[in-house]
């Protein structure tokens, strides 16, 4: 993920972006789905995290998303896929991406 | 205890979900899958000539039964000649499956021979696809791309199949249960409460109209339509692809609305207060510039795809669901009630500006053609076109009755389209008759086809609107480049008719003919597949025409236009 300008994330930030958190069949073209319909519908994707789960079967999917205007449409066509199982819209998350964004920018 | 091979598997499971024929060409990396579909006794293999050409005969197929048809291609260009079929079939939601063969698993990624990669080409224009990476997944894939192409908004799906994949041997007990098909019937949760709203906003609605399209015949839903029009008498517009919804003469029919339709279904969009939109997509060739259309109404929107409503346009209710089901929810609260003023008025525009001019249907000119073969076809029979301006004159006047009996290519507007699609169509209804209207242009993006035509003996009447011309493009140059006609007129004449007499049809030339209408009679009724060449004069137009990014009501040309 990009780093923001704030390290801190307790800091509040205007929030004009949304986090989602997708559950997916986890194979090889799974991330190419994903960011191929970003790319495609013209959505804007600011960061994206991915890690399997459940013993390799699933992935878990952490979406920093801007696009608030749109995000019904965002969450509609993803849920289309055939490969998404499952989408939450998780704003209480959005300290855990910023701690990620930072460690990303510590890491270099 | 079953042991067979993965190219075993498919052509059982196809056997089993009942498809009868499969269009394609055979190349190396899907020669295993040809083997086991030469031991098949009730499928049926059409060899085409082209991989567009067996998609678009699969499309015929699928269009026409409304069920998943199947075609197959080998690897790299087999499966890139059918990518634009798939696309086709996307954009106009028609259940497809494709079946590719792949470079076997271990060159995969080596630049191998005829490798492409097929699956990351199809992801955007697939409802779904797979790479297969073992035999034994056959069993769960190929019922479930069969369910998806069919169910909810149908489409295509590909499935890519490594060659080492379909010789890979597999032992199991037994067959999986099969998946069921068809449309999820199931109304949305919130379905009970948005058709109350929206039946209550018919109800209150003084200038209502139906905007009806591709949705309503996928959900076989056209009859309850009719009902839902007639017992709130609501004028009804159809889209290009819900043409043959509504007959053309019923009196609560507009015709077709957008870029081609007649100036008052467009102005009456302009005046309604309740715009009812079911199984449409608000595509920008109806609705013009989106902001200006229907500006004064409020919107039902129903569509099963949640992703299409308020994708455009802002609604006040929305039901994501079948139209079918909405539709006979709606039924029960939809008040009997006469609209005279609104009638009256839609009436007075239609006077104002008339659909047709008589001049229109004079010899020799495009309306005259279509009706005079519409005539000598009868009603049973299916129709399909090409793309640009010979399409929309059908469109215009063709006289549509029923759903399916259209076959256009609409979202992807690919030439080429509707000479294989019309032989899919001919190979799935063998005892209807099947007429083709093409242009000189697009007959020759899938000419080969001619052949496939011949060797099926698929009954196809094939009638070349001949203008010498790239002839939509050309109008668009007078209209909007200044008239400067640049690549979009041919410098040299075809003989369309001693080409088809090559590929071994029957053909007929009414270029200089006598009686050209005797002659296209006699083409007409003549047995087997057959050309019918004729003569349009290049600058006959498509009137009227928004002009593509301006608001509906902003329509040019037409002999008897006011404006
Ligand atoms: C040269 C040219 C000119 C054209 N001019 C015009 C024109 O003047 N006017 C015009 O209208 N079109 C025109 N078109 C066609 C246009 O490009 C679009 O293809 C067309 O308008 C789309 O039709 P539709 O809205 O019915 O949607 P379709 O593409 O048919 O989509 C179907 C919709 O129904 C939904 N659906 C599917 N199944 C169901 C179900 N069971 N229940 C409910 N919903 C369902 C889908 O999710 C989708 O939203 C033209 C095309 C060409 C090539
Ligand atoms: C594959 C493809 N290439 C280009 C176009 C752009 N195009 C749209 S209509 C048209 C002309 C069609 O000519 P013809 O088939 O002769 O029909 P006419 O308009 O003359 O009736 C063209 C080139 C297209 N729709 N499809």
């Amino acid at each position: 993920m990009p780093a923001t300008d704030t390290h801190n994330p307790s800091e509040a930030q205007p929030v004009n972006t949304a986090i989602l958190r997708l559950t997916v069949n986890n194979h090889p073209g799974v991330m190419l789905q994903i960011c191929g319909l970003f790319v495609r519908r013209n959505f804007n994707l600011e960061g994206i995290f991915c890690s399997a789960v459940d013993q390799g079967v699933t992935s878990c999917i952490w979406l920093k998303v801007d696009e608030t205007d749109k995000l019904d449409q965002v969450i509609k066509q993803l849920t289309k896929l055939e490969d998404v199982l499952a989408i939450e819209e998780r704003p209480d998350a959005r300290p855990g991406v910023s701690e990620m964004e930072a460690m990303m920018a510590r890491i270099g | 205890m079953h042991t067979l091979n993965g190219a075993q598997i498919i052509i059982r499971q196809l056997e089993q979900l009942g498809v009868d024929t499969i269009a394609g060409i055979p190349g190396g990396a899907n020669l295993p899958l040809y083997d086991a579909l030469a031991a098949s006794t009730t499928i049926r293999h059409v060899l085409a000539r082209h991989e567009q050409g067996a998609g678009f005969i699969a499309q015929g197929i699928a269009r026409t039964t409304g069920k998943p048809a199947v075609c197959f291609a080998t690897s790299g260009p087999g499966a890139t000649n059918v990518l634009t079929a798939l696309a086709d079939a996307y954009l106009d939601s028609v259940p497809l499956v494709c079946i590719t063969g792949q470079t076997p698993r271990a060159l995969i990624g080596t630049d191998a021979f005829q490798e492409v990669d097929t699956y990351g080409m199809s992801m955007p224009i697939t409802k779904h696809n797979y790479l297969v990476r073992s035999a034994a997944d056959l069993l769960t894939i190929v019922p479930k791309a069969f369910q998806l192409a069919g169910s909810g908004r149908p489409g295509p799906v590909l499935i890519d199949v490594p060659k080492d994949v379909q010789t890979e041997m597999v032992s199991f007990e037994s067959w999986p249960e099969p998946l069921a098909a068809g449309v999820e019937r199931s109304p949305a949760s919130d379905g009970a409460q948005a058709i109350t709203a929206a039946a209550a906003m018919i109800n209150a609605a003084a200038r209502p109209m139906l905007y009806l399209g591709g949705g309503v015949i996928h959900a076989g839903a056209a009859s309850v339509a009719r009902k839902l029009a007639e017992q709130g008498e609501i004028p009804t517009v159809v889209t290009l692809m819900g043409l043959g919804i509504l007959p053309s003469e019923h009196p609560l029919s507009l015709g077709m609305l957008g870029m081609h339709a007649p100036r008052a279904t467009n102005l009456a969009m302009e005046e309604c207060d309740l715009l009812i939109a079911a199984g449409v997509r608000f595509d920008d060739r109806a609705t013009g510039r989106i902001s200006a259309f229907c500006p004064g109404a409020k919107v039902i929107h129903v569509d099963i795809d949640a992703s299409e409503i308020g994708k455009l346009r802002s609604v006040d209710a929305g039901i994501a669901g079948d139209a079918r089901a909405a539709f006979i929810a709606l039924l029960p609260h939809i008040e009997k009630r006469p609209r005279p003023e609104w009638r009256r008025r839609i009436r007075q525009l239609q006077q104002d500006h008339p659909r047709f001019h008589p001049d229109d249907f004079a010899p020799g000119r495009p309306f005259h053609l279509i009706r005079q073969v519409a005539e000598l076809a009868g009603p049973e029979a299916y129709i399909s076109t090409d793309v640009g301006k010979h399409q929309m004159w059908v469109a215009q006047a063709y006289p549509l009755t029923r759903p399916r009996q259209l076959l256009t290519s609409g979202g992807l507007g690919t030439m080429g389209f509707g000479l294989p699609a019309a032989i899919g169509a001919a190979l799935a209804h063998p005892d209807k008759p099947v007429v083709c209207f093409t242009g000189d242009g697009s007959l020759q993006m899938n000419i080969q086809e001619l052949a496939t035509a011949v060797e099926q003996q698929a009954q196809v009447k094939i009638v070349v609107l001949n203008n010498q011309s790239l002839g939509l493009v050309r109008q668009q140059q007078r209209l909007f480049y200044e008239r400067k006609y640049f690549a979009s007129s041919y410098r040299i004449k075809v003989d369309f008719a001693a080409i088809a007499r090559g590929f071994g049809l029957q053909a007929f030339d009414l270029d200089g003919a006598d009686n050209p209408d005797a002659l296209l009679t006699g083409a007409m009724q003549t047995p087997g597949p057959c050309l019918i060449n004729v003569p349009i004069d290049i600058e006959e137009e498509v009137t009227p025409m928004v002009p593509p990014g301006a608001a509906n009501t902003t329509m040019i040309g037409g002999s008897h236009a006011r404006n």
